[in-house]
């Protein structure tokens, strides 16, 4: 095995051990590593996938973070790699390297009450923030997630969120942009389901991920809330080439998405939001 | 300085000095004479240096003139510097072969790398290297090839004993005269018919290599020369850019309308980002042959003023020539501190040089300076 | 009328509202309930009342012939809906339907609009009220317009 802090741009192969259809144009895979070494890593992290002689994506880890050497991964196919990514199958041999990135706070926030809220495709890198906080269910209080969708269609982990929203220890609300008149379930922002709860100001940890226009109205919402903004977390994104901090492209200020990210506490990058091209 | 720690070579002493480079094995890289500029290049002896050449930089011109007489180091820099070998604008990474679905990757750095010395590098490119270093070698990753070839490098400085008209290396604290970073270090010195080079060691390296040099102990009246020449050199800069307080000043001028102005002259064609010693943006290039046995992954120099920088879900983020342009300057005076705890930027000029419409980093940062003391002294906004 | 009253206090929307206004506002409002399928209001007719939702849920939404019903939005507790009586020619711009039993306060638009020509501090508490209302449907629903979630690349 190549070391990875002497050659950090040399990926690992990991073989697909499962792939499924999640929506139309999202996928997801399972994978573990051919070269006999581990891999674990912490909910927030993300690992560069490279398909062979095509190239490399940044793709957050979407998995259970306590199941052991594996890693999970839910792609959208939008571009020449991750579209042929589409055509893996079982047996099929990837490369990884990872896993990079900041993660979000789940270390610090016991006792505290969680509110997940996202959109689209940012429930990936939130759903092992979920499983951990399930594993561990008598160290936090209460649990919401927030979860918004373009359409019913286009929902991620239909059958998870509705078990999640079967418990009674937990509540999971979720609406879509737009649906048709056979979706009994909310339609409208995801901004506009939370005048329903009750966020206690002191107690409450807020962690967002999604299109980048949708995080900025829900923080300025958890902030009409009185939520501060240390208690406040954001998963944040910018082109990657290389992940390790040393190609330039993910700044964002002062900032490297892929290693002073890309789950910033808000309170951090609060000035940059309403920042043009930065 | 004591005198004792001071010597002097002739240029035949120097010619030895670079045939025992070469013996030991090193690329000798040194200000070579090429394609109407004094770049840096392989040289085999003191013959191949540009005696007499001078470099005179304006704004977006550089001439060269051959008024220097007998010097072999009058120019200031040339459009290339260390980057050039150390990070080269093309770097294979790994070759991989695949077998079935399996595949297996041999990286570059197994093989070895050319051992360089680089004679007759400017002090402030020496603090370029040490930028360079910080960013590419001192974090939790490493740029494997970056290591492998800066591992064995010897460093032998000249200081400047003139600066050019873009030069402003007193102001970044980099220069006229070399104080780190360098294994052995020297001012040329024209007197009358004398033509001799005070040189001091910088390192261990340093020491043993000039122990198989003829040298003479340097003569207080040479080294008073030296300093002298090296003093009016810093006396003569003519570019100034302040460096107090710019990193709050460059990020608190994020909205100034003077981003706005030199958008409007900005080709963003990239050319400061490849002249400047310091800047290290990167693409990673992955490819197959036509069969798709083999692939490779290539390092290739990248620019924060191309279009497709910031390319994110179907556009750029920073889609216009202003906000590229606002970032490359914010990047380098900056948020670089933020980053590596040093200035990106280390006063060479080169940018102000090779920009075709002679955009001034001086004279940018001189204007935002001025434009957040008036905002600061009157109710105005600056827009 | 003193429970009518009640869950007018009580209404988030009227929040605020001195109590002479709300004994003004009672005289206009009653009790309605619809059952789940039922339409609370049309596109094209008469707007002649707002509600003000205590229990239940609604969707608003549109008719296009060749894909049926598309909700815009759906609202419940604590929601209002309609402002169609405030501006002439005073019409409903879609439909909104009861998807579960609604309980709502419906107020009569005719009896308000006359109690607001005479009482102008009422009219400007209601439309201040409703200003911030059509405002935040406004950002959401261009929230919606852009699409944050679609496919881009």
């Amino acid at each position: 095995m190549i070391a990875e802090a002497t050659e950090p741009m040399v990926s690992r192969p990991f073989r697909v051990d499962r792939t499924w259809k999640e929506t139309h144009d999202t996928f997801s895979l399972e994978l573990h590593p051919l070269d006999g070494g581990d891999f674990t890593f912490l909910p927030g992290q993300f690992n560069m996938l490279y398909q062979w002689g095509i190239g490399e994506v940044p793709i957050s880890i979407s998995g259970h973070p306590a199941a052991a050497g594996k890693a999970v991964h839910t792609i959208r196919a939008v571009g020449s790699v991750t579209k042929m990514m589409r055509q893996l199958r079982r047996g099929d041999v990837i490369g990884v390297r990872g896993p990079y990135g900041t993660p979000w706070p789940v270390a610090d926030i016991a006792g505290q009450d969680i509110v997940i809220i996202t959109g689209g495709i940012g429930l990936a890198p939130l759903r092992p923030v979920m499983y951990h906080l399930l594993q561990h269910r008598d160290r936090y209080g209460k649990i919401l997630m927030l979860y918004g969708a373009r359409t019913p269609n286009d929902m991620l982990y239909v059958k998870e969120l509705e078990q999640w929203r079967g418990r009674f220890d937990l509540h999971v609300s979720v609406t879509v942009d737009r649906a048709e008149s056979s979706w009994r379930g909310n339609v409208g922002v995801v901004t506009n389901l939370m005048p329903r709860f009750h966020f206690d100001q002191e107690m409450t940890i807020a962690m967002v991920c999604g299109p980048e226009i949708m995080m900025r109205f829900t923080l300025q919402e958890l902030s009409k809330r009185g939520i501060p903004a240390e208690n406040i977390f954001v998963s944040m994104e910018r082109n990657m080439k290389c992940g390790i901090g040393l190609c330039g492209h993910c700044q964002f200020g002062p900032d490297f998405i892929c290693k002073d990210g890309p789950v910033f506490r808000y309170d951090r990058i609060k000035d940059r939001m309403l920042k043009r091209e930065l | 300085m004591a005198n004792a720690e001071r010597i002097t070579l002739t240029e035949d002493h120097l010619d030895v000095l670079i045939g025992n480079l070469h013996k030991d094995g090193y690329r000798v890289i040194a200000p070579r004479l090429e394609g109407g500029a004094i770049g840096l290049d392989e040289i085999r002896s003191v013959k191949d240096l540009p005696r007499g050449w001078n470099d005179e930089h304006g704004p977006g011109t550089y001439v060269l003139k051959r008024d220097a007489g007998e010097a072999l180091f009058a120019s200031a820099v040339g459009p290339g510097s260390m980057k050039r070998f150390l990070f080269p604008p093309e770097v294979r990474l790994w070759k991989a072969t695949r077998d079935g679905s399996r595949f297996e990757i041999h990286p570059e750095s197994h093989h070895r790398s050319p051992k360089f010395a680089f004679l007759g590098v400017r002090p402030c490119d020496v603090h370029a290297l040490a930028v360079q270093d910080a960013v590419l070698q001192k974090g939790r990753f490493v740029d494997a090839d970056y290591v492998r070839r800066r591992k064995d490098c010897l460093i032998v400085a000249v200081n400047c004993t003139s600066a050019s008209a873009n030069c402003f290396c007193t102001s970044m604290k980099t220069g006229p005269k070399a104080t780190m970073g360098f294994d052995l270090a020297f001012t040329e010195i024209l007197d009358g018919d004398r033509h001799v080079f005070v040189m001091e060691t910088g390192s261990e390296q340093g020491r043993a290599i000039i122990k198989d040099v003829p040298h003479e102990a340097a003569t207080d009246a040479d080294c008073q020369l030296a300093e002298a020449a090296v003093q009016e050199t810093a006396r003569r800069m003519r570019k100034q850019l302040s460096t107090d307080g710019i990193r709050e000043l460059l990020q608190r001028r994020f909205d100034d309308r003077r981003w706005d102005q030199t958008a409007e002259r900005c080709l963003a064609c990239a050319n400061c980002t490849m002249v400047c010693p310091t800047c290290f943006c990167m693409n990673v290039e992955d490819a197959t042959d036509v069969s798709g046995a083999v692939a490779e992954r290539w390092r290739r120099w990248d620019s924060c003023f191309t279009q497709g920088h910031t390319y994110l879900h179907g556009g750029s983020v920073r889609f216009s020539g202003k906000g590229r342009y606002r970032q490359w300057m914010t990047h380098k005076l900056s948020y670089w501190i933020d980053q590596f705890g040093v200035s990106g930027c280390v006063g060479c000029g080169r940018c102000i040089t090779w920009c075709p419409v002679g955009i001034d980093i001086t004279e940018e940062a001189r204007a935002l300076r001025d434009n957040d003391r008036n905002t600061s002294t009157s109710n105005q906004g600056s827009v | 009328m003193e429970d009518l009253k009640t869950y007018l206090v009580e209404h988030p929307f009227l929040q605020g509202l001195e109590p002479r206004y709300v004994d003004l506002i009672v005289g206009c409002a009653k009790n309605v309930r619809f059952d789940t399928g039922e339409f609370l209001l049309r596109e094209g007719e008469e707007a002649n009342e707002f509600y003000l939702i205590r229990h239940g849920k609604v969707s608003l939404e549109i008719y296009a012939a060749e894909k049926g019903h598309i909700t815009v939005q759906t609202a419940g507790e604590g929601d209002v809906l309609g402002w169609s009586w405030l501006i002439p020619p005073y019409h409903w711009q879609f439909d909104v339907r009861a998807t579960e039993m609604v309980r709502a306060i419906a107020l009569d638009g005719k009896c308000l609009r006359t109690k607001c020509e005479e009482d102008h501090h009422l009219g400007y508490e209601l439309l201040k009220r409703f200003a911030h209302l059509v405002s935040q449907r406004l950002e959401s629903t261009r929230l919606q317009l852009l699409d944050v979630y679609g496919d881009k690349d």
